[in-house]
C-alpha cells in the first residue's frame, strides 16, 4: 500500500511542472512585447521599460523561468503592478471569503444532492424519480450566473429574505456571516449538485440489484437501513470521484459567483486583476487553484486506497 | 393481417435506418431539444424579421421600461429593445459555439490520434494536457484573454485551448482500446503503414463518441462565450452577445432585472437543448443499443 502512495503522490510532480510552465508561459503567448502589453495601449516608453525591469522581462527567457519558479517556491508571489502590495499579502486578505464559500458550496451541496439520489434510485422510474432527474439536467443547463441572478430576484428582491449581495467576514457575528453565503453557495453548487444527484442515482441503482441487498431486505431491515447503511457506502466510490472533479467545476465558478454576488475573494481578485493585466496577481491566483486542484484529486486517489482494498494501480 | 406480416418480416429483415422524426416521437427529451433549438435558431436567424426594433438603436424616452406589448422583453438603461438585442445577440453565441465545436473536434482528433498511436509523442502531448486540464477552465480561458487583443476570434481561441485537452482524451481512449483488436493486428501483420491504419481502422470508430462530445463542446461554448463577456474579458463590449447585455445589466438589476434574465434565459434553453440533444444521441451510439439504428 505504501510504494502504491508513494508513486500516486510522485505523479503529481510532473502535473504540477506542467502547470507551472503553462502559467508562466501564457504572457508570452501573446503576440508582439509582454511589457507593452501588460502596460496597456496609453503607456508611455518609460512605464513600458518600467514594467520590464520590474518583472525582469529583459532577462533571457529561461532565467526569467527559473528565478520565477524559484521565487514561487519560496512564497514569494512578486510585486502587484497595480497597486504595488505584496501579490502574497493580497492573496491572504481576499482568502477567508473564498474559503468560506469553497467549503459552505460543498456541505450544501453534498447534503442535498446525495438524499435527493439515493432516493430517485429507490424510486426508480417512478414520476418523482424522473422528475427529480429532469431537475438536475435543467441545473446542469443552467449556468451560475444565471443561477445566481435568478436566486437575487426570487429571494433577495421580491420576497426580501436574504441580502442582495456582499459578504460578511466571520468576525462581524455568525449570523450575518451565513446569511450572506446562503444564495451564493446554492448558486454556485446548482451544477455540482445535479451532477452528483445523477451519479448517486446511477452507482446506487446498481448496487440496489445485488445479491447482498437482497439478503438485506430479506432479514427485514427498514428502507433507511437498506439504503443508507448498506447500499451507499457500496456505491461511494463514484460518488466520490465526482465530487473530486466537480471540485474544478467548483474553483471555476467561484471566480464568477463573486462577481455576481460582490464576495471580495480570490475570484473577485482575478477578475480584476485580469482587467488590469496584472500579471503577478494572474499567475499567482493561477497557480494557487491549479495546485489546490491537483491536491485534492490527489487526497482522494489516496482516500481509495485507504478506504477500498480492492483498487490497485 | 398479410399487409402487418409483410411489414413485419420488412422490419425485421432490413436493417433500415431510422429518421431524426421516429426518434424524436420515441425519445420525449430529445423532440424537446429539437424543438427548443429549433426555435432558437429560428428566432435568431430571422432575428431582424422579428421585430422592427433595431438591436442598438438608443432611445431617450425608454430607458428601463418593463415588459410590455410595445417592448416584449422591457429596454434597457438607454432605452434599446431587449427582445431585439437579445435575438440579434444569439447569432454571435451560436456561431462561436459551432466553430469552437468544429475547430476543437478536428485538434483533438488530430492530437488523439496522434497520441493513442505513438508512444515517444503521447507522454509529451499528455503531460501538456494533463497540466491544461489541472488549470481551471474559466480561469484558464480569462487569463488567455487577458493577454490578447479583444476579439471574436481570440474568444475562439481562448476556448477551445480549453476544450482541446477533453476531446483529446476521448479520442486517445479510443485509440487505445480499438489498437489491441484482432483486426488492427491483421492489418498490422498484412503490412498496411500507419497512416492507412489511422484512417481505415481506427479513424471510424471515433466518430460516434467524438460527435457526441461535438454537442457538449458546442454547448460549452457557448456557455464559456457568456462567462467571459459577462466578467468583461470576451467578445468586444459593442458587440450585443449575451453574455455582454447581462454585463450591462448588473448595475441596473434591482431596478430592471429583466436585462439580465431575458438573455440568461435563453441562453440557459439553449444550453439546456443541446444537451439534452446530446445526451439523447450518446443513448443511440451506444453499442449497446447499436442494432436499433
Amino acid at each position: 500500500m505504501w510504494t502504491l502512495i508513494i508513486r500516486r503522490m510522485l505523479a503529481t510532480i510532473p502535473v504540477l511542472a506542467t502547470v507551472a510552465v503553462i502559467v508562466f508561459a501564457i504572457l508570452h503567448v501573446a503576440p508582439g512585447d509582454p511589457a507593452a502589453v501588460i502596460a496597456g495601449d496609453q503607456a508611455t516608453p518609460q512605464q513600458i521599460l518600467d514594467i520590464r525591469t520590474k518583472l525582469g522581462l529583459d532577462l533571457p527567457f529561461r532565467d526569467q523561468f527559473v528565478l520565477w519558479l524559484t521565487n514561487t517556491l519560496h512564497g514569494n508571489f512578486g510585486i502587484s503592478i497595480f497597486s504595488n502590495q505584496p501579490v502574497g499579502h493580497l492573496i491572504l486578505q481576499r482568502l477567508q471569503p473564498t474559503i468560506a464559500l469553497t467549503i459552505a458550496t460543498t456541505i450544501v451541496t453534498v447534503a442535498l444532492a446525495v438524499p435527493i439520489g439515493v432516493f430517485a434510485a429507490w424510486r426508480a422510474g417512478s414520476w418523482i424519480d424522473r422528475m427529480l432527474m429532469s431537475f438536475a439536467v435543467l441545473g446542469f443547463s443552467f449556468p451560475v450566473f444565471v443561477v445566481g441572478y435568478i436566486l437575487i430576484y426570487l429571494f433577495a428582491v421580491e420576497l426580501k429574505f436574504l441580502p442582495i449581495q456582499g459578504y460578511r467576514p466571520l468576525e462581524s457575528g455568525f449570523w450575518p456571516f451565513l446569511r450572506h453565503l446562503v444564495l451564493p453557495s446554492l448558486a454556485l453548487g446548482m451544477s455540482f449538485m445535479a451532477l452528483i444527484a445523477r451519479i448517486t442515482r446511477a452507482s446506487v441503482l446498481e448496487v440496489l440489484s445485488q445479491d447482498h441487498i437482497r439478503t438485506a431486505r430479506a432479514k427485514g431491515l427498514s428502507v433507511r437501513q437498506l439504503l443508507f447503511d448498506h447500499a451507499l457506502p457500496n456505491a461511494a466510490v463514484p460518488i466520490v470521484t465526482i465530487i473530486g472533479a466537480g471540485v474544478a467545476i467548483l474553483l471555476g465558478g467561484v471566480v464568477v459567483t463573486e462577481s455576481v454576488f460582490a464576495i471580495p475573494g480570490l475570484g473577485r481578485l482575478v477578475v480584476d486583476a485580469i482587467l488590469q493585466r496584472d500579471y503577478p496577481v494572474i499567475q499567482a491566483v493561477l497557480l494557487i487553484f491549479s495546485v489546490t486542484y491537483v491536491f485534492v484529486n490527489l487526497a482522494i486517489d489516496l482516500i481509495y486506497v485507504v478506504v477500498d482494498p480492492r483498487i490497485r494501480y | 393481417m398479410a399487409d402487418t406480416v409483410a411489414a413485419t418480416a420488412r422490419a425485421l429483415h432490413s436493417p433500415r435506418r431510422r429518421g431524426l422524426a421516429w426518434h424524436a416521437r420515441r425519445n420525449p427529451s430529445m423532440a424537446l431539444g429539437l424543438v427548443i433549438l429549433a426555435l432558437v435558431i429560428i428566432a435568431t436567424a430571422l432575428a431582424s424579421r422579428l421585430t422592427h426594433y433595431d438591436p442598438i438603436a438608443i432611445d431617450a424616452l425608454a430607458r428601463l421600461k418593463p415588459p410590455s406589448a410595445a417592448h416584449l422583453l422591457g429596454t434597457d438603461m438607454v432605452g434599446r429593445d431587449l427582445w431585439s438585442r437579445t435575438i440579434h445577440g444569439g447569432r454571435i453565441s451560436l456561431l462561436i459555439g459551432i466553430i469552437v465545436a468544429l475547430l476543437t473536434t478536428s485538434i483533438g482528433l488530430l492530437i488523439g490520434l496522434i497520441s493513442g498511436y505513438s508512444r515517444a509523442a503521447d507522454a509529451v502531448l499528455m503531460r501538456i494536457m494533463d497540466g491544461l486540464m489541472s488549470i481551471p477552465a474559466i480561469l484558464l480561458a480569462i487569463a488567455f484573454m487577458a493577454f490578447m487583443p479583444a476579439s471574436i476570434l481570440t474568444v475562439v481561441l481562448a476556448i477551445s485551448i480549453v476544450e482541446i485537452p477533453r476531446v483529446v482524451r476521448l479520442v486517445r481512449g479510443v485509440v487505445l482500446s480499438i489498437r489491441e483488436q484482432a483486426y488492427v493486428e491483421a492489418a498490422v501483420v498484412s503490412g498496411s503503414r500507419v497512416g492507412r491504419i489511422l484512417i481505415r481502422h481506427i479513424l471510424p470508430n471515433t466518430l460516434a463518441p467524438l460527435s457526441v462530445q461535438a454537442t457538449y463542446v458546442c454547448a460549452a461554448a457557448i456557455l464559456f462565450e457568456s462567462l467571459l463577456s459577462f466578467l468583461g474579458a470576451g467578445t468586444p463590449p459593442e458587440v450585443p452577445s449575451w453574455g455582454n447585455i447581462m454585463a450591462e445589466g448588473r448595475t441596473y438589476f434591482v431596478l430592471a432585472p429583466w436585462i439580465i434574465l431575458a438573455p440568461g434565459f435563453m441562453l440557459s434553453l439553449t444550453v439546456l437543448a443541446i444537451n439534452l440533444l446530446g445526451d439523447s444521441l450518446r443513448d443511440l451510439l451506444d453499442p449497446r443499443f447499436a442494432r436499433r439504428l
